[in-house]
């Protein structure tokens, strides 16, 4: 089986995924207290006024019935119209959710960037006190909230010393890279302890292989050994370990949003929850949960890109 | 061939002096190596053999400087080629490794980086040591490849490890080891893991590079037919220390240690020794707490009092030979009485 079959299976998935999500969703909305209607209307709508929106919204139907028509629209590409922005929601959704990737991407590579070297550091000597501390700093970053370690780093790094704007996306690609820096950096603090862990393991694993004494048997030192012969094959297990946790990642980023005023999908998940503007809530977990699906088969295939020993038949 | 006439004392290739090895555990120091000294001339093979954890690995290591990191070596001299190893650096070994000296392990698999190419992985040599640009180290990666008898060299460049069979990954370990043409081959039971028939071709060619190359080799193995086949000179390792030393015909035809005897009694295939299959009673000694006087004196058969108590280095013995056996003298007169036994 070759590997674009893999990407076609994997695609596939998709389909149950998006209907178990959608399912979920949709009953587990209805059951949240509350009504559209009423929050467009006001609190002093008529009884008729409500009962007319809801008959126009298809809100009167059945639960089953209004998830048929759901499931109907959906398969034709139509997410159906936002009751709060009076808009179509899939193009809605389609236009917030380039911020969200971005963050999604900038804090996966900022993990990736303070871990790497943190990693070396700690593995190059097992035991030694680097290595107790950056096994024991990093923990403090997983335990504390995103939202309250946003608020901290806005504190300290916008309002005091102005290095970054307090909240927003910016413009343009160094516009974008130099807002979203703070916002990236919280995703990244809670990401990188996870990913340092994991790689320090494996340094330690592949340090101790057979091949690495090879190598030095060769005459192979400093850089060379570390890049072409430890690194390479450390980072195997440490890839799998980034990608479950960035689909975590991508429920955490709808608090990180709206901490920062990103407009990305998970602002928009938490101003439509607020006005039960339902087909925008569901379009908006349908786009987590295919993100969460895509995340993971990239995670699979750079595995696979890494080790050669992977073979896509199983 | 390298190096052939720039050298001009005609010293030993090799010369390990009193070298002592200890390892530090949780339950106390290990001797891995307690004091072994051999010599290995240019172009000649010794053997090292003894059983699993009698040091000779640790040996290896050692004269290489790729020790793990709880083992050290405590005194003694490495001298190759007249440069004793056991002071330089490690930016100083890195200048030697791979180019005067390098090793061959047990096993090819685990000793090949998995996600390397292979070619590169013989390359990587020429290109560090040799100065070789890319280009020219792949085309030196695949004359070596021809040379240790790999087929399609040009398609097996680039492929990996795990694609090639155990027998061809030892090829290709053998090319990296050859790959900067190296004075000595240090050899850690390179063929244990291989079945009989590739172990024999691996075996020639290791024999033939030897011959025509003038390339040294310490063979380390627990496997006497090998040695008989591969080596001119064997030492025997036990407990850390060495028992009995000289010229493979000699020492395996005509024992002058109890624990080499031992070890021949216990080979099926030493057709020159009697057929009789004997394994060796009891097992290898404590290296954290070994035996007083002589290592092997629990489990040999001609043991006497003293043997407990009195330390026991290599003797010379005439003609070339040394052992560490006190008595070895009753060995002659068992082996005669064995021969009209039988």
């Amino acid at each position: 089986m070759g590997r674009m079959t893999f990407v076609f299976q994997r695609l596939l998935l998709l389909i149950p995924v998006a209907i178990g999500v959608t399912i979920i969703v949709f009953f587990m909305i209805h059951l949240i207290p509350g009504d559209p209607a009423r929050t467009i209307l006001g609190i002093h709508a008529t009884p008729r006024a409500v009962a007319i929106l809801h008959r126009q919204w298809g809100l009167d139907r059945p639960l089953i019935s209004q998830y048929w028509l759901f499931m109907d629209r959906l398969v034709h590409g139509n997410l159906g119209q936002s009751l709060y922005y009076g808009v179509p929601a899939g193009p809605l959704i389609w236009s917030r959710l380039p911020a969200t990737l971005w963050l999604v991407v900038y804090a996966a590579v900022l993990a990736v960037v303070i871990s790497v070297p943190l990693a070396m550091i700690a593995a190059s000597r097992k035991d030694g006190i680097r290595d107790h501390i950056v096994r024991a700093v990093p923990l403090v970053g997983l335990g504390m909230p995103p939202f309250w370690l946003g608020i901290l780093l806005i504190y300290a790094l916008a309002i005091n010393v102005r290095w970054f704007p307090v909240s927003g996306y910016g413009t343009g690609f160094t516009g974008h890279l130099h807002s979203m820096f703070l916002p990236a950096l919280v995703v990244a603090i809670a990401l990188a302890p996870v990913v340092i862990r994991s790689l320090r393991a494996s340094m330690l694993n592949v340090l101790g292989a057979e091949y690495i004494t090879t190598a030095k048997s060769k005459g192979v030192s400093g850089h060379r050994l570390f890049l072409r012969h430890v690194l390479r094959n450390a980072v195997i297990p440490a890839v799998t370990v980034l990608g479950i946790n960035i689909g975590f990642l991508v429920g955490g980023t709808v608090v990180i949003e709206n901490v920062f005023a990103i407009p990305g999908i998970g602002q928009l998940m938490i101003n439509s929850i607020f006005e039960r503007d339902f087909p925008v809530v569901q379009g908006v977990t349908l786009a987590f949960g295919v993100l969460v699906v895509l995340v993971n088969l990239l995670a699979d295939l750079s595995y696979a890109a890494l080790d050669p020993r992977v073979r896509f038949d199983r | 061939m390298s190096g052939e006439g720039l050298t001009g004392p005609a010293g030993p290739m090799l010369a390990v002096d009193d070298l002592r090895v200890q390892i530090s555990t949780r339950r106390g120091v290990v001797r891995a190596v307690d004091g072994i000294s051999f010599d290995v001339a240019r172009g000649e093979a010794l053997g090292l053999v003894g059983e699993s954890g009698s040091g000779k690995s640790m040996t290896l290591r050692a004269i290489l400087g790729v020790l793990p990191p709880e083992a050290k070596v405590t005194s003694g001299q490495i001298q190759l080629d007249g440069t004793d190893l056991v002071p330089l650096s490690q930016s100083d070994l890195n200048k030697i490794r791979g180019r005067k000296i390098s090793m061959i392990f047990q096993e090819p698999m685990s000793a090949l980086n998995p996600v390397m190419r292979v070619g590169y992985q013989i390359a990587e040599g020429p290109r560090i040591h040799l100065g070789y640009s890319r280009a020219k180290a792949a085309e030196r990666a695949l004359e070596l490849m021809r040379r240790v008898g790999i087929p399609d060299p040009e398609r097996r460049f680039r492929a990996f490890p795990h694609e090639f069979s155990g027998g061809m990954r030892q090829r290709v370990m053998i090319a990296i080891a050859l790959s900067c043409d190296p004075e000595i081959i240090l050899c850690d039971e390179p063929t244990t893991a291989l079945d009989v028939t590739i172990q024999d071709q691996i075996l020639r060619l290791l024999a033939r590079l030897c011959r025509d190359f003038g390339v040294s080799l310490v063979f380390v193995t627990h496997d006497l037919p090998v040695v008989a086949q591969l080596c001119q000179q064997v030492a025997v390792m036990y407990g850390g220390q060495l028992v009995e030393r000289g010229a493979v015909h000699d020492v395996l035809l005509n024992p002058k240690h109890p624990y080499t005897l031992g070890l021949v009694k216990s080979a099926p295939d030493v057709e020159v020794v009697l057929e009789s299959l004997v394994p060796i009673p009891g097992s290898p000694p404590s290296l954290v707490n070994p035996p007083p006087g002589c290592r092997f004196h629990p489990r040999c058969a001609f043991a006497e009092e003293d043997c407990k108590v009195l330390s026991t280095p290599l003797r010379r013995l005439p003609g070339g030979r040394s052992t560490a056996c006190l008595h070895y003298e009753r060995l002659e007169e068992a082996a005669v009485t064995d021969r009209t036994e039988v």
